[in-house]
């Protein structure tokens, strides 16, 4: 199997790049110690848009693909990632200091581990 | 009560549920796609999966809600799961023929980048960062 396989490489390269440019910021942001602002959250919402399209295209390629995937799998990690960082950005709002920044920290972490298995799922690995 | 309540999730709290929080839903959801998928393969690692997964969803939910009993409550869970962490690990390098199949805590949680090795202190060290919201400084 090549690596990247997954669904779509672009889907996955696009997602995967976005979600890691969160990760990077937010690094940046805990170093200065300063709280997200307009900038963060426009990036947050473009990793949000690609990963919603993941989501959608990894669906699709799913229902057509005669491949053994597992879908409850698949389909959970899909919608862990949609899910991750809207509720890590507003978990972060209440506490407007490092610790909230270290949340979404959390979040971005949380989503790229999840998308980096998300091939290893398409091409057939268990939970 | 009130300000004990907002205690355990406050400040660096806030960012230790949001861990606990990820682990709660990880766990639970490998053990569960575990045990409904293929519940024979690995018996006592998926058991040992969905202690995990009740150990972070309690820690979670105590850190959430606050108050003296839900800080007893964490403790225990923190010590269980540094417990488990700690015997699993072992158990999985010592007697690989027990675990076909990875847990959360196999290999001291190396799957998840050691995170949940350290979690349990992180854990333990919030818990006695926030004892006197509990516990008057008087009383020790």
């Amino acid at each position: 199997m090549p690596p990247l396989s997954a669904v779509n490489v672009w889907v996955l390269l696009v997602a995967v790049v976005l979600v890691g440019a969160v990760l990077v910021s937010t690094v940046v942001l805990l170093v200065r110690d300063e709280s997200p602002g307009d900038p963060s959250y426009a990036l947050m919402a473009a990793a949000e848009v690609a990963l919603l399209v993941q989501a959608a295209w990894g669906i699709t390629a799913l229902v057509r693909t005669d491949r053994d995937v597992s879908a409850v799998i698949f389909v959970g990690y899909l919608a862990a990632v949609v899910v991750a960082l809207p509720l890590g950005a507003f978990w972060s709002l209440a506490e407007r200091n490092r610790a909230g920044t270290a949340v979404l920290l959390v979040a971005a972490a949380t989503v790229l581990a999840l998308e980096l298995r998300l091939d290893a799922i398409w091409d057939g690995a268990g939970a | 009560m009130p300000e004990d309540r907002a205690g355990l999730a406050a400040g660096w709290g806030r960012t230790l549920v949001a861990v606990y929080a990820v682990f709660a839903v990880a766990a639970t959801g490998r053990s569960l796609t575990q045990l409904l998928l293929h519940a024979e393969r690995a018996p006592l690692a998926y058991s040992l999966s969905l202690l995990a997964a009740v150990v972070y969803v309690v820690a979670t939910g105590c850190l959430l809600r606050g108050g003296e009993r839900a800080w007893r409550l964490a403790v225990a869970a923190c010590t269980v799961e540094l417990a488990g962490v700690l015997v699993v690990g072992v158990l999985s390098l010592t007697m690989p023929g027990w675990f076909p199949d990875r847990t959360v805590w196999s290999h001291f949680g190396q799957g998840y980048g050691f995170l949940p090795l350290a979690l349990p202190f992180a854990g333990l060290a919030w818990l006695w960062h926030t004892r006197t919201l509990v516990r008057p400084v008087t009383a020790g």
